[in-house]
């Protein structure tokens, strides 16, 4: 199951192009003695551009391994944006999927760092991948009766679903992608939301493949 | 009996009620003693026998195996002999049944800060697991300070602690506090046991978490019911405490490819420097380091955890690189082609500023952990994988250089290294003019201990001067708290490594600052007889703070200066015999004092009190920037 651990870290500025590396640092060897000329500054370890992530982290189902996952982002100063987790279909194991901020090598960090932890199976960064990504939000949104029928319209575009209805207020559930539940959301907020709860994301990779299956012990 | 921590229940049972003994005291005894059977008598044997057995049912023999017993008989599965403790309520049941272990040598510390720390010393200096206890709520608080040292520094330790009986937790109980959320975040792994049944597996994987792979801190939380408990639950065989792990594969040996890529960048580099780091001594790749450098005839630095990994006398060990390492190491990394860093991380001490760090230098990085590689600084080649391993499947890649190819570079390296001593304050002799200098001290101490003893380090310029001056040989001779930089380290850690390396003499060095800190386990050197030298260097200040004020903060000299006690009578007082000395002339005197105790000693040096470490890299600014004097009227 360890297969997919990093082995090698994937930091390399170019470890594979050593033959054709045109690299200052190759092609322009130092004089002996310390160099006046400003020498180019060493790169810092990845790009500065930010961008989210969505990992999934398979987990054995111990006391605490969603304190430490939640203590490690803190203490490794990661930014969640969310995170959501359920059982698997295997007994004893859990699925995280978070979601946070940060450049390729941050990211990558997290993923190791993740690694650390003795509860986890396996961490995949699925960002780049094709999956299927969806949240559920219940939105509470105040309703007269002037604008129930306009409500319902929004929901049905939004394809939404109405699971609660009372006098002043409905129910509407919405599930897609995190864009199309902002999306539904925005547009009920001309309603007035009295009431917002969404579950955070939960990704699964396209075909066959399974991480699932992959750490089958 | 004394219950320090209280629990007023937790004590060994009280004698039986009505104890026929207890009440008469002297007008009853003759009475009594008309009814003792004669002695040689039928009767007289029943008796004794009778008397015998009773004491045997107390001090058991027949008993059960509880919860307490499978803590004893796991660490003494585990081939540790020592524990370093301190009791308290909800661990007395651990020790109802200590008693039944006599091959467990248990060391009762002082303050459990002291257990954890002399349980780190133990495990640097013998590379086993070392193993520390305490009680629940504040004994367990004491050790984190000791706990967090070992995860800085990846040593392996097994922290276990009582926990108040599992109906309790989470009621505020007496001495309850949250110690696992404590040290989760500073652990490798971290475990709350509320049944017996499952001790032999939870141990059983603390110990190998603790010293595989990366090793580091395990904390073991035990409940007072689960000591109690009976089990016969049995202790795991090695293979299924690694089928139990799914989790924890690491990966030992280096990618082939990247091995490849690694000895083609010796091939092409002209100025090559190693970097060893703690990670050669850990893996043992004492052997394979010289081999390489010889191999390929590639200068060796280390970092301060990496003191040791070679011995300093070869002729390709170059120096201790850093913020106050030497010039000519950080210079030779400066203006270096290739780093070859095996087992370090690239730690801010090192480094300074990453921007201006090794600016020529293409770096092939080795570590077991993964999480290290790119880390700090990008690299060119990563290669996770254990050093040792690493090493030897990489030497037989390398391409053996001629001496000759580099006897320039290594010529110029070697000028700049007689430039660099000979300004050095050590170099300078002022020692010469009477002033008592402390890397005078640690000098005459490594010449005097024949540089074999194993040396403890405590936190601030000490520790820098003995990095620097001491001349190690040895591996493992030198401990020092590097990661988390704790005061207070020196003494009971030198107490660990004493005991475990009982044929070296062992050595604490430190500040008359981190002295105080953990001062009273001199009680504990003399009560278990531990031979530990203890060398003060007092300078009557907190040095290293007085050098930042001096030299950062402007001369704003704010709580630096350290009023001490008198600490002959202080060592007096506790039964240690106490050598001085004041003048360079005294030093050695005082140093083969301590050498002739059989038992511990302390060697009282007052040292100069403005004394500088030089050079020093300050924060932020990189290893060219090395201030290398200040205004000092001394030189």
């Amino acid at each position: 199951m360890s297969a997919d651990r990093p082995r090698d870290g994937g930091s390399s500025r170019g470890a594979a192009a050593i033959p054709e590396d045109v690299d200052a640092r190759s092609t322009n060897p130092p004089s002996p003695a310390p160099a006046h000329s400003a020498p180019p500054p060493r790169a810092v370890p990845g790009s500065g551009a930010r961008h989210r992530h969505v990992l999934v982290a398979i987990v054995l189902d111990k006391p605490g391994v969603l304190n430490r996952v939640a203590s490690l982002m803190r203490a490794r100063n990661f930014n969640i944006e969310s995170l959501a987790v359920s059982h698997t279909d295997q007994p004893d194991v859990s699925r995280m999927t978070i979601t946070l901020h940060g450049d390729d090598v941050a990211i990558e960090q997290a993923t190791k760092q993740l690694y650390r932890l003795i509860d986890v199976l396996k961490v995949q960064d699925v960002t780049s991948e094709p999956t299927v990504e969806h949240e559920l939000a219940l939105v509470k949104v105040r309703a007269t009766d002037r604008s129930r029928g306009e409500i319902l319209q929004v929901v049905e575009l939004s394809k939404g679903r109405v699971v609660d209805l009372s006098a002043e207020s409905v129910i509407v559930e919405v599930t897609g992608t995190e864009a199309e539940v902002d999306g539904a959301v925005a547009l009920l907020r001309a309603f007035g939301i009295k009431e917002l709860v969404r579950t955070g994301t939960v990704v699964m990779s396209r075909g066959a493949g399974s991480i699932e299956e992959a750490i089958k012990r | 009996m004394t219950m320090t921590k209280g629990d007023p229940e937790g004590g060994r049972a009280a004698p039986p009620q009505g104890a026929p003994e207890a009440p008469a005291a002297a007008k009853p005894t003759r009475s009594r003693r008309s009814h003792v059977p004669a002695a040689g008598t039928e009767h007289a044997d029943a008796v004794e026998r009778a008397q015998r057995d009773m004491l045997h049912e107390a001090k058991p023999r027949t008993r059960t195996r509880i919860g307490a017993d499978v803590v004893c008989e796991a660490i003494l599965r585990q081939g540790v002999d020592v524990l370093f403790s301190y009791p308290g309520g909800v661990i007395l049941p651990f020790y109802d049944v200590l008693g039944d272990y006599p091959e467990l040598r248990h060391v009762l510390v002082r303050h459990e800060q002291g257990g954890a720390h002399a349980a780190d010393g133990y495990a640097r200096a013998t590379g086993k697991v070392g193993v520390c206890m305490g009680t629940s709520g504040p004994g367990a608080t004491n050790l984190v300070t000791g706990i967090a040292t070992a995860t800085l520094d990846s040593i392996p330790i097994v922290a276990i602690t009582g926990n108040v009986p599992a109906a309790l937790i989470g009621k505020d109980a007496f001495q309850e506090i949250d110690i696992s959320g404590i040290t989760l975040p500073m652990t490798k792994h971290n475990y709350l046991v509320r049944d017996a049944d499952e001790l032999p597996r939870v141990l059983a994987e603390a110990f190998h978490i603790a010293r595989t792979g990366r090793p580091g801190p395990v904390h073991v939380d035990i409940t007072k019911d689960a000591l109690q408990q009976e089990t016969s639950a049995p202790h795991p065989t090695d293979e299924e405490v690694i089928a139990g792990l799914p989790g924890f594969r690491p990966n030992l040996d280096g990618h082939g490819r990247q091995l490849k890529l690694a000895a083609q960048e010796l091939a092409r580099a002209k100025r090559p420097v190693i970097l060893a780091g703690h990670g050669i001594l850990i893996a043992g790749a004492e052997a394979e380091l010289p081999e390489l450098a010889e191999k390929a005839q590639v200068p060796i630095a280390w970092t301060l955890l990496g003191i040791g990994a070679v011995d300093e006398r070869h002729p390709l060990a170059y120096g201790y690189m850093g913020m106050h390492g030497w010039k000519h190491v950080n210079r030779a990394i400066q203006s270096a082609d290739l780093l070859i860093a095996l087992g370090m991380r690239f730690d801010d001490r090192v480094t300074g500023n990453v921007r201006t760090y090794a600016p020529y230098a293409r770096i092939v990085h080795v570590d077991i952990d993964p999480s290290e590689i790119g880390k700090n600084v990008a690299v060119e080649v990563p290669i996770v994988g254990d050093v040792g391993r690493v090493l030897r499947a990489l030497l037989p890649m390398v391409e053996r250089v001629d001496p000759a190819d580099r006897a320039e570079y290594l010529e110029e390296l070697a000028e700049w290294r007689r430039e660099s001593e000979s300004t050095s304050w050590h170099g300078s002799g002022a020692w010469r003019d009477g002033l008592l200098s402390a890397d005078y001290v640690i000098e005459r101490l490594g010449e005097l201990t024949d540089h074999q003893a194993t040396y403890v380090a405590d936190v601030g310029q000490h520790q820098m001067w003995l990095a620097r001056y001491a001349g190690f040989h040895r591996p493992n001779s030198h401990l020092s708290s590097g990661g988390l930089g704790t005061m207070g380290y020196s003494m009971p850690a030198a107490m660990g490594a004493a005991l475990g390396r009982p044929e070296h003499e062992t050595w604490a060095v430190c500040g008359d600052g981190g002295f105080q800190m953990t001062i009273q386990e001199m009680a504990t050197l003399v009560q278990d007889h531990i031979p530990v030298k203890i060398a003060l260097m007092d300078n009557k200040k907190l040095g290293m703070i007085r050098q930042w004020q001096e030299i950062v903060y402007a001369g704003n000299y704010h709580s630096s200066n350290l009023l001490g006690p008198d600490f002959a009578k202080l060592a007096e007082a506790y039964g240690i015999p106490c050598f001085r000395a004041s003048r360079p002339r005294d030093v050695d005197a005082a140093i083969r004092g301590a050498q002739a105790v059989d038992g511990p000693a302390l060697v009282w040096f007052e040292t100069a009190e403005t004394q500088n470490v030089f050079p020093m890299m300050p924060a932020g600014k990189g290893l060219s920037d090395l201030i290398e004097t200040w205004n000092e009227p001394e030189e």
